[in-house]
């Protein structure tokens, strides 16, 4: 929840990315209020495979353009704090909606179910505020932890932020809407790290293998003229 | 009110389809396949990761034979 909210901000807008985490949580903190315990009985699955879906089809296309810009430009072109030309990303001065909306999804369906969770326990333990008050408590250390992160990410190139971002929300949209289809993961949760392990090594290989076409691209491109230029 | 709408609607098919709509395709029938593999009882993990995988593969093979 937070690292899709730190990783997006980083990449594109901060002000969209906080604005979308905010309204996830006051969308959730009404749910809650709502529902209350009857959230236990909220089937998570069909909202999974909505949500799974949306962030995977987003998170392959980073995905794509941030392989091509590395393909093309180079891991490190420009240097840090370079101010790279993105011709897909937030218009300055503009509210980034796409920032938003994936932001707003995360937190709201992490959300969700982590609320789930917390209703599911305290409901049990017939101490729904204590239950309550470790989930805020988690919320606050994990939001801090983000805020300590942004430093690190925010010195991170933007056309390998847009590459490893892409990554972690496919390795996401994949788990969510796989869950959403009924089917299960080996290793359950662990299988984010092992997916996004895989997607990870699957970017790298393929910025590499890009980079080749595009070299082959170059080397076959003036022969082809030199054919056609050739008197017969 | 129709610009706004139009506007709307243009949001949410750049955001699904985005510059490639194959691999929007691709995962569609990924999930497709997972969830006829998870309703026979079969393990269904694999099919989405698969199938993206080899789209994204195809789409930066055209993009760059393109010139992208």
């Amino acid at each position: 929840m937070v690292a899709i909210v730190v990783a997006v901000g980083t990449a594109r807008s901060w002000r969209a990315s906080l604005a979308g985490a905010a309204g996830g949580l006051l969308v959730l903190a009404a749910i809650v209020v709502a529902l209350g315990p009857a959230l236990e009985r909220v089937s998570l699955q069909p909202l999974r495979l909505v949500v799974g879906a949306l962030l995977l089809v987003f998170g392959l296309g980073w995905l794509r353009k941030g392989i091509l810009r590395v393909s093309r430009d180079g891991w490190m072109a420009g240097g840090v704090g370079y101010e790279e030309v993105d011709e897909d990303g937030a218009v300055s001065g503009r509210f980034d909606w796409t920032s938003f909306v994936v932001s707003f999804k995360g937190v709201s369906l992490e959300g969700l179910e982590v609320a789930v969770i917390v209703v599911a326990f305290g409901s049990a333990a017939g101490d729904l505020p204590s239950a309550a008050a470790g989930s805020a408590v988690a919320v606050v250390a994990v939001g801090l932890l983000g805020a300590l992160a942004y430093r690190l990410v925010a010195r991170i190139p933007r056309r390998a932020m847009q590459l490893f971002v892409g990554a972690m929300l496919t390795t996401f949209g994949t788990f969510w809407a796989v869950q959403g289809t009924g089917a299960t993961w080996p290793g359950d949760t662990w299988a984010l790290a092992w997916l996004a392990g895989v997607y990870l090594a699957f970017s790298l290989g393929a910025s590499r293998l890009a980079t080749g076409w595009r070299a082959q691209r170059a080397r076959s491109a003036p022969a082809a003229l030199e054919l056609l230029e050739e008197p017969t | 009110m129709t610009s706004a709408l139009k506007a709307f609607v243009r949001f949410w098919v750049d955001f699904a389809i985005g510059d490639d709509w194959s691999i929007a395709a691709a995962a569609v029938l990924g999930l497709g396949a997972s969830g006829a593999l998870a309703r026979a009882g079969d393990p269904a993990w694999w099919p989405l990761p698969v199938v993206v995988i080899a789209a994204v593969l195809l789409s930066l093979r055209r993009a760059i034979a393109r010139g992208g």
